[in-house]
């Protein structure tokens, strides 16, 4: 029998840091979370055979974000590298996913260098890839215009999308570009009102019932206004997601698991592939954190996210991380 | 214009021409001196620099992370500049600048323009 924990999402209203660390205490032990009318489950620790046992033939697909292609400094050397583990262990999932999702900062610099070699690395798992951009990527003099005419082809606006994928409605939204000078709030990211319009007009017809997925790339809640670790419009996309069962946010930006829960809405910051950042609050300033080279993969790592028929259209989520 | 400047700009590098030119355009001399911004620690520093307009103003990132100087007006900016990457802007107009790192936005800096020939 799978352990069964009721777990700490749950009571995670607040995000403190305590509550934020124990989240990823739990992610590094590779716990299968299912996640039905807004109380998480366990399915099980994982292991390969405990990740086989979720039920086939629902949608899987896996979250990477964060690789930073060109990142070059003691926390981590090597990014094509640790990506290229990433990618070598979603090979070897037992459930193979549909696709993959990444959720920004594919380069460090914008460059097409970086990203041909994201590409280089990313080819290898064969599996189509929705990106979004991450600040890193629209870090061109022309402020995404590299981005947007490399990955934004099929998209609206400066960026964003949507597409349906097993029954489940996927949104793509951008809030990297519009960034205010200052400290506080004025730091955070916004979505702004063009692509505000288009989402409350992409979900309208939708029915409740169907299970949403939106990618961002900076986190769709204030995590630690200080550091810019927010989005000052994200209420108000929220608010246009508020009324379905299930709502699945995946952002990337600050490089640690964080979760928290809404109601409906379960909001989930990713690992990078690349290096992780302090604690929100821990260190004098965000950025990349040296670690000792033996603890780095325990930083790091992919997403799995599984839909399962009968709960409430709510995926389980697996924290997979390169090192235990 | 900029001929004007690279001469006043060459009085100032070389002290044995200086006189005669710095009699003869006292203030565009001190317009032309190329003014320069450090990047580091998630920092501009000087955090606010007053310049004369005509001025080249140069920042270089020293720091480890990779940043961007963007003027909150977008009338500049810089692409990423990686460690040890440096942008330059002439500003041309007085006016005051409010510029940040998009990277950062919590990295805030301030160019003040003064016209030519003020002091």
């Amino acid at each position: 029998m799978p352990v069964t924990k009721e777990a700490i999402v749950k009571e995670d209203v607040n995000l403190t840091r305590r509550r934020a660390l124990q989240c990823m205490a739990w992610a590094g032990t590779g716990v299968v979370w299912t996640i039905g009318g807004g109380v998480p489950r366990t399915l099980g620790l994982l292991g390969e055979a405990r990740a086989a046992e979720v039920p086939k033939g629902q949608l899987t697909f896996v979250q990477i974000s964060d690789t930073h292609l060109g990142f070059k400094q003691p926390a981590n050397p090597d990014p094509a590298a640790t990506l290229g583990e990433v990618i070598a262990k979603i090979n070897a999932l037992p459930t193979q996913p549909a696709f993959l999702v990444h959720t920004g900062d594919i380069s460090h610099l914008s460059k097409e260098a970086e990203w041909d070699a994201a590409d280089q690395v990313i080819k290898a798992a064969n599996k189509e890839v929705f990106y979004i951009p991450g600040e890193h990527d629209v870090a061109d003099v022309d402020n995404g215009k590299a981005y947007l005419a490399r990955y934004g082809k099929k998209t609206q606006g400066r960026g964003w999308y949507s597409f349906d994928a097993g029954g489940v409605h996927f949104v793509g939204l951008i809030n990297v570009f519009d960034f205010n000078p200052g400290f506080k709030s004025a730091g955070l990211a916004t979505l702004g009102d063009e692509q505000l319009e288009w989402l409350e007009n992409d979900v309208k017809g939708l029915a409740a019932s169907t299970p949403v997925v939106v990618l961002a790339h900076l986190p769709l809640w204030t995590v630690y206004e200080p550091w810019g670790w927010g989005t000052a419009d994200a209420g108000r996309a929220l608010s246009y997601l508020k009324r379905f069962g299930s709502v699945t946010v995946l952002n990337g930006h600050i490089h640690q698991i964080v979760q928290k829960v809404e109601g409906n809405l379960t909001l989930h910051t990713a690992a990078s592939t690349a290096f992780p950042q302090p604690a929100p609050g821990s260190a004098p300033a965000p950025g990349p954190m040296t670690v000792p080279a033996e603890q780095l993969r325990k930083h790091l790592g992919l997403r799995n996210v599984d839909f399962v028929h009968g709960k409430a259209g709510a995926p389980a989520l697996t924290e997979n991380p390169l090192a235990a | 214009m900029s001929n004007k400047l690279l001469v006043a700009a060459l009085a100032v590098a070389l002290p044995s021409l200086a006189f005669a030119q710095v009699s003869a355009t006292p203030m565009a001399t001190a317009a032309a001196t190329p003014a320069r911004v450090e990047i580091n620690q998630m920092r501009f520093e000087p955090t606010s620099l007053t310049i004369a307009a005509g001025t080249t103003v140069t920042w270089v990132n020293d720091d480890e992370s990779p940043h961007t100087v963007t003027d909150r007006g977008r009338v500049f900016r810089s692409s990423a500049l990686d460690t040890k990457d440096s942008f330059s802007y002439t500003f041309a107009t007085p006016g005051e600048f409010t510029y940040f790192c998009t990277l950062h936005p919590m990295m805030v800096g301030k160019i003040v323009v003064k016209p030519a020939g003020s002091s």
